[in-house]
């Protein structure tokens, strides 16, 4: 069985067994062979892919992660009753110790504020607002019963993504990298795209907290530079940057014939895979041998492909296809207090066409067996409207929705229902935790056994919590 | 599977010769219980299963869960060798099985006797035994690697010597003449001056304090969703001083715990309380603040058990310690010593700001003896006023008024109904609202409504504002009124007159708060908040002197109002003075209120500001200097003799310095003290048991009339007795020398870290900084708790110069270097990465302290930030190259220079940065600005003062950024770079421009016999230069 721990340890000895094996010549072998993954794999890699303990469904993620919280109750979750109670006040019973973060808690009721059809074979019952889904509705695990300890956005966020409200945990796609290592040679191995506005819980979504940096997602821009600091400074060209890291190779291998320190080798591997990155880079964005068609899937302009949470999904395909283990894509813009009804079309709009492109353009390539798509926000919507407008709706952590489709999840299926008015859950309740638990178990992983020692204390993504939910696993 | 057998094997080689001789409890015993049994059978009271306790003998024996003497009666043994997986010990579930080793261990322990020792780390530290004259260091180094068989490497050549001393000591790369200096010095101590010499350097400070800050967790922003910018440097500066100064460690603790507490404590002492404040704030619209009040306690606590104990104390939130003995009533003690604190913030003075205050004094003193000289009766005609006033001041009666309710419109914020009836304004700070209050009176008639803005210990400056000055502006003010047996049936009460006893002249609105440049609002006096127009406002802000004071504005009704049996308000203010952002920078919201009414006719303002109607309230023997200042110049306000004397004055307050500002703690006032309580698994709103301040039962006692304040916590964190502080801080200070604590986890010295490799060593240098008696080089002899003379002892050991080559048995053997057979070499901290880059360039601006700067950042950066950045004034002039330790640091989104190198964000106390070796870092030092401006500069540099040919050169360039001379074969590599590069220029395939020159630099800038071909060509291999391992590393 893979312990994670024992791997660091091993992965420190692989790399002395490589200096005294193969002497210090990595520098000596020519550039082409680092490309060639055979040698790859005999150089020392921390990132090295690795099997985990059980049998994984599923190899690698793309996590839409959408910020702000959107209206599950007028997208996903259809609930007639509230449409009668529209303007009324909330039965009392219901809101027994209950505190919501802005609203009073005995707000009147907001009705849905769009219309609801069935799709798919099941029937699943979906907004107006995001026909494209509906169109893969069979493919989609909708999970119609989740739930959060937080209420306002950064601190939910940082528990969606980490585990724990408390900040300086790793990233969900922090422990994954830690535990199956990534497939791409020239690229990192948890990727961030961001669309919309900046998250409330910044860089803590996608950190590493108290695991090596380089577990941490990193974020790739979608317009200039796709990682920071990947162009050249002004001037240099390709052949003058070639030259300067060959002198510095030779100069680094002569400290290291010198010293001895294995450091030195690393560093030797980061400037040439930060090299390859430079190539590898400006590939990854050029759009230009995407077909129209895929393109025009994704609701891309086929001539000119705009930054865009769109693109990033299309992003998100080409790095998956590159050996990435794990894209997040982040898009803020969900954060409806007031003017939810144009708020929410103009935000479907932005997202629904391509969010439901990412699943079927996965599937025709047969890349949706083993990958999971999740797409989902922090937590979700009151029933209660907010606002003199009667136009709004405030944090709920009770319930709400999220959906996911890929390796090892049933498809058009749902999972759990909440009360009539969407306000609590009504069967088969959902913790972060509990999510967590699943998808980690589905990517080959016990929750409880995936851990690293900090501070005395072996930590895990689930921290003292989670179970698995064993009625989305196909 | 070879492979991994071989890392187990030398894994454990360490520890290996533990077998063969006799049980060591702490080494053999401790961490099996701690690590397979703890868990169920440890400290956790309510986790206990079979309510055993394994980890305490008494417990285990009476339980015959161990058998003294007779392993097979002992239920442990009998349950770990069981072979029924339902008795089986640990449960398979929990995948901990006990190896066939632990158990031969266990048995041998139990047949011995099964004797307990208490853990290392919580028996005192005492001096161990050394060969007499011996450096402590060496001794206990070398003792181990005699037992070991190794020998220590041979010193290090004098040039690497120096680098690693400059870098250590002060974060920066020697100078070519410092170099020289020490090479041609061929006293006997010319090492040992050295070592003084840097000692004394003020970059020691920024060194070390660089260092402190990341267990201090310092930031420069709030951190969580806004992280808006905070003024935090004044700590910044006082840590820098007060090492610079050598202040003991336990001076330097109790200060930054309870400095405010100290008798006469000044600004400095309450400047170190920032420490504590350097937790993030939350101003998320919709918090409740106490949550994140809470929030912060926690992480108070958190950051000392880090930086301070070296113990991980977060699990006693919401449980007893699983493996150390902390329990959650313990915990919520030393919560309790946090828990009567103000959230302060504090305006700061520098010297300049004070000697302009003193002037400032100084004139008004002598205007105030013109007074006096003007009017010779003065003391008669003062008291004769000062009668009247009390009078008028006794008559003006008000009664206060007890919300029901306070809100605004979509609870983006939550004003809180304190015990007194006032009203707080704490956690988002709106920019554009309305808060409304109910208040309702069992008067029949009332004639008017007061307001009074109150300070607050927890508002910015305190108050009573909420703005960047602790003021605050409203619009509008509209009253309606219902009778109270028809409590809902409201109706408009008009206002005839608005007053106030604090008004600002009226005038555009402050430039801070404009939305755009045609933005005419205005602020000015009371009139402004009833005369329906939202575009101008009521603003008390007197200015910089008097501005933080309480004031009252009194809304005079047009006709009485009468409802038998009572009335009801309802009173709405309109803040629409903020500036255009949603985030609450630009806020000039209230802070904290009380409502009163009145019944007495023609109700009106007091004529007299807070503080001098407060001296008024005194009894004259209770008055200050500065109450009889302020009454007599309140006094000759009102004589027409000396109206222009005080006029005088009143023109010197308005050049009052606004100073500066700190996150710091002061102690709440009676009035506002809290009590603390158990918190049911750390859910802030689930208080269970109250606690009164207290410590964990198993450190050292308190002292037993101590009183249960900060200060007796911070007194009690450094106490001679403490067995974990010494040991703490001399094993952080070790960490920083050679990569690896003596503890290699510095922040949990608990029953489950791993023990000290050096434990002898560990002790007596604990031992030796509160007590000194190791005779040094120094000046001065040591005093007790100096971090310089533990400096001094580190850096003067044979093992700290060893040099760091290593052989490849020797890296096998003991890769990590543990051992310390050979000198540490690894690559510095992000800081000093940068800080390296500036000064072989000779960029580096080396001014000390003051605001953080703002580091250029690749465009596009803060497209991820939530907030709006409109605060990010990128240096362009000399601060630019300032060094890293004055580098803006933001939480969510910081400068990626420094964090691709690993630098920490402060979310939370670090003391133990990883060390990464990532290719985010090599595009970083390649590619970013400031490296590829530094590579510019180090050309111009190497062209200027390197010498004439392009070895010279060479040779100069490589010195400056790594200290050594060159390897004639690394000559030629880079000439072959210099030669190459000029070729393609001359070609015309590269642009010498373009490489060579930036926004800052041009051609002009180049010395006279150089070309700009010349100085791109030297840029690209000044770009590699800047790369080299020899640079990044300290070795």
């Amino acid at each position: 069985m893979t312990n994670p721990l024992r791997d660091e340890m091993a992965r420190q000895t692989s790399r002395r067994w490589f200096l005294r094996q193969c002497g210090v010549g990595m520098g000596s072998l020519a550039l082409a062979s680092l490309l060639n993954s055979e040698v790859q794999a005999v150089e020392e890699n921390p990132l090295a892919p690795r099997q985990p303990p059980l049998a994984p469904k599923a190899k690698r993620v793309i996590y839409m992660f959408h910020a702000g919280a959107p209206s599950q109750l007028d997208l996903f979750d259809f609930k007639p009753e509230l449409a009668k109670w529209s303007g009324k006040k909330p039965p009392a019973e219901l809101l027994e110790g209950y505190r919501a973060a802005f609203i009073k808690p005995d707000s009147a009721l907001l009705g849905p504020k769009f219309k609801f059809a069935r799709h798919g074979q099941l029937g699943v019952e979906l907004s107006e607002l995001v026909p494209y889904l509906a169109g893969v509705a069979d493919d989609v695990c909708f999970v119609r019963s989740m739930k959060t300890d937080a209420v306002n956005h950064a601190p939910a966020q940082i528990l969606m993504n980490t585990g724990s409200q408390i900040l300086g945990r790793p990233s969900f796609g922090a422990w994954t990298l830690y535990g199956l290592g990534s497939e791409s040679n020239n690229l990192p191995g948890y990727v961030v795209l961001s669309s919309g506005g900046g998250t409330s819980g910044g860089a803590s979504n996608w950190g590493c907290g108290f695991l090596p940096t380089r577990y941490a997602g990193v974020p790739f821009r979608s317009s200039g530079d796709p990682i920071l600091y990947l162009s050249n400074p002004r001037g240099i060209d390709e052949v003058a940057q070639r030259e300067s890291l060959d002198a510095l190779r030779e100069l680094n291998e002569q400290e290291l014939a010198q010293f001895g320190d294995p450091e030195i080798q690393a560093r030797i591997n980061a400037y040439e895979l930060a090299y390859r990155m430079q190539t590898s880079g400006p590939e990854l964005m050029d759009l230009s041998q995407e077909t129209s068609t895929t393109l025009e899937m994704y609701g891309l302009d086929a001539k000119n492909p705009k930054p865009s949470y769109a693109k990033n999904c299309l992003l998100a395909r080409r790095l998956i296809e590159r050996g990435v283990r794990f894209v997040q894509l982040f898009h803020e813009a969900w954060d409806h207090h007031g003017n939810l009804t144009a708020g929410l079309k103009g935000r479907c709009r932005d997202t629904d066409q391509a969010s439901a492109a990412l699943v079927r353009d996965l599937k025709q390539r047969g890349l949706l067996e083993d990958t999971i798509v999740i797409w989902g926000g922090e937590f979700g919507r009151t029933p209660m409207v907010q606002g003199g407008s009667g136009d709004g709706r405030d944090h709920h952590n009770r319930s709400f929705t999220m959906w996911m489709a890929g390796g090892g999840l049933k498809s058009g299926h749902v999972h759990g229902e909440t009360d009539e008015f969407g306000f609590n859950i009504a069967r088969d309740p959902v913790h972060v935790h509990d999510l967590h638990a699943t998808l980690l178990h589905l990517l080959g992983f016990d929750h409880t056994q995936l851990t690293f020692r900090s501070q005395g204390r072996d930590f895990r993504l689930t921290d003292i919590h989670g179970h698995l939910v064993k009625g989305i696993l196909a | 599977m070879a492979l991994l057998l071989a890392t187990l094997v030398s894994a454990t080689a360490l520890s290996a010769s533990a077998a063969a001789d006799e049980i060591d409890f702490g080494r053999d015993i401790q961490p099996i219980l701690a690590e397979k049994c703890a868990l169920c059978h440890g400290p956790d009271e309510a986790g206990r299963e079979a309510d055993l306790r394994i980890d305490v003998r008494d417990s285990a024996v009476a339980a015959a869960a161990i058998v003294p003497g007779d392993p097979d009666s002992s239920e442990l043994m009998v349950r770990i060798l069981s072979e029924d997986p339902d008795e089986v010990m640990p449960p398979p579930d929990q995948q901990k099985p006990i190896t066939a080793a632990e158990r031969e261990l266990l048995r041998r322990w139990i047949e011995e006797g099964a004797p307990y020792e208490q853990h290392w780390a919580f028996v005192a530290p005492r001096r161990a035994e050394m060969p007499e004259d011996a450096h402590p260091v060496d001794a206990f180094v070398r003792a181990r690697l005699d037992e070991e068989n190794l020998k220590p490497a041979a010193q290090a050549d004098r040039a690497t010597l120096l680098r690693r001393l400059s870098l250590d000591l002060t974060g920066l790369p020697p100078t070519l003449e410092e170099l020289d200096a020490f090479l041609a010095d061929e006293s006997p101590d010319a090492y040992e001056k050295q070592v003084e010499r840097l000692l004394a350097s003020p970059h020691y400070g920024e060194r070390w304090a660089r260092w402190w800050m990341d267990a201090a967790r310092y930031a420069d922003s709030d951190g969580y969703e806004k992280d808006l910018p905070r003024q935090q440097w004044a700590w910044r500066d006082w840590v820098v001083g007060a090492l610079n100064r050598d202040l003991p460690y336990d001076q330097f603790i109790i200060q930054q715990i309870a400095g405010d507490q100290l008798p006469d404590a000044g600004q400095d002492e309450r400047i170190a309380t920032g420490f504590l404040r350097n937790s993030m704030v939350n101003e998320e619209g919709a918090i409740i603040p106490e949550e994140f009040r809470i929030e912060g306690i926690i992480d108070r606590i958190d950051c000392i058990g880090k930086a301070v104990l070296g113990m991980s104390l977060a699990c006693g939130q919401c449980h007893d310690h699983k493996y150390d003995p902390l329990s959650q009533r313990e915990y919520y003690q030393l919560f309790a010593y946090l828990n009567n604190d103000y959230e302060s913030i504090e305006r700061v003075y520098s010297p300049a700001h004070r000697q302009r205050m003193t002037k400032i004094d100084e004139q008004i003193v002598k205007h105030v003896k013109e007074i006096k000289k003007a009017v010779p009766d003065w003391e008669a005609k003062l008291q004769t006023w000062a009668t009247a006033e009390r009078e008028k001041q006794t008559a003006d009666t008000w009664t206060p008024l007890h919300p029901s309710s306070a809100e605004v419109p979509d609870g983006i914020c939550h004003p809180e109904i304190l015990d007194d009836g006032t009203v707080l304004n704490l956690g988002f700070r709106p920019t554009s609202t309305r808060l409304t209050v109910i208040v309702d009176t069992q008067e029949t008639e009332v004639t008017a409504l007061r307001l009074d803005a109150l300070t607050h210990g927890d508002l910015i400056f305190g108050g009573p504002g909420r703005n960047f000055r602790g003021t605050f502006a409203i619009s509008e003010i509209k009253v309606d009124a219902a009778p109270l047996s028809d409590a809902e049936n409201f109706s408009y009460v008009k206002v005839a007159e608005a007053t106030a006893n604090a008004n600002k002249s009226v005038g555009l609105i402050d430039p801070f708060f404009r939305r755009n440049k045609d933005d005419r609002r205005l602020t000015g006096g009371a009139n402004f908040l009833v005369d329906d127009d939202l575009n101008t406002a009521w603003c008390p802000d007197r200015g910089p002197r008097w501005r933080n004071e309480d004031c009252h504005a009194v809304l005079r009704f047009e006709k009485p109002l009468r409802n038998e049996g009572g009335t009801r308000f309802r009173i709405a203010m309109g803040f629409r003075h903020g500036g255009g952002d949603a985030h609450g920078r630009r806020n000039n919201f209230i802070g904290r209120f009380r409502v009163s009414v009145t019944d007495r006719p023609e109700p009106r303002a007091a004529q007299l500001p807070s503080e001098v109607g407060r001296a008024l309230a005194k009894p004259t023997e209770e008055l200050t200097a500065e109450d009889r200042q302020n009454l007599i110049i309140a006094w000759a306000r009102s004589e027409e003799d000396t109206k222009m004397l005080a006029g005088k004055i009143d023109e010197q307050w308005s050049a009052w310095p606004e100073g500066d500002s700190v996150l710091n703690l002061a102690t709440r006032e009676a009035k506002f003290q809290r009590r603390t309580y158990i918190l049911d698994r750390g859910n802030w709103q689930s208080p269970t048991t109250q606690v009164e301040p207290g410590t964990p039962a198993a450190f050292h006692a308190l002292p037993d009339d101590a009183p249960a304040t900060r200060l007796t916590l911070a007194r009690w964190l450094v106490d001679r007795q403490s067995p974990t502080t010494a040991r703490v801080i001399v094993n952080r200070v070790w960490q920083t020398y050679f990569g690896l604590g003596l503890v290699t986890t510095p922040e949990d010295f608990g029953t489950r870290a791993e023990r000290p490799t050096h434990p002898q060593l560990l002790d007596t240098l604990a031992v030796e900084l509160m007590e000194p008696t190791v005779p040094t080089a120094a000046a001065e002899p040591p005093q007790p708790w100096s971090l310089k003379h533990l400096h001094r002892l580190i850096v003067t050991s044979a093992t700290y110069r060893q040099s760091s080559q290593v052989s490849a048995e020797l890296l096998e053997r003991d890769p990590n270097n543990k051992l310390l057979a050979r000198g540490p070499r690894f690559r510095p901290h992000a800081e000093t990465v940068r800080d390296i880059a500036l000064t072989a360039s000779g960029l580096l601006n080396r001014e000390m302290g003051g605001p953080s700067v703002f580091p250029p950042v690749p465009e596009g950066l803060f497209a991820l930030s939530f907030v709006h950045v409109d605060f990010w004034n990128t240096a362009t002039g000399p601060d630019r190259y300032r060094r890293s330790i004055y580098v803006f640091r933001r939480r969510s989104i910081p400068d990626p220079v420094l964090a691709n190198f690993d630098a920490p964000t402060g979310d939370q106390s670090c003391v133990r940065r990883v060390r990464s070796n990532t290719p985010l870092a090599a595009l970083t030092s390649l590619n970013a600005t400031i490296f590829s401006e530094a590579a510019q500069a180090l050309a111009l540099r190497v062209l200027r003062e390197g010498g004439s040919t392009d070895a010279e050169r060479i040779r100069y360039a490589f010195r400056l950024c790594t200290s050594r001379p060159p390897r004639e074969t690394e000559v030629a590599t880079l000439k072959r770079l210099l030669d190459r590069s000029r070729k393609r220029l001359l070609a015309g395939e590269l642009d010498a421009a373009q490489i060579a020159f930036n926004e800052f630099t041009k051609p002009g800038d180049l010395p006279p016999t150089a070309t700009p071909n010349d100085a791109a060509a030297w840029t690209i291999v000044a770009r590699v230069l800047l790369n080299l391992d020899a640079t990044l590393t300290k070795r």
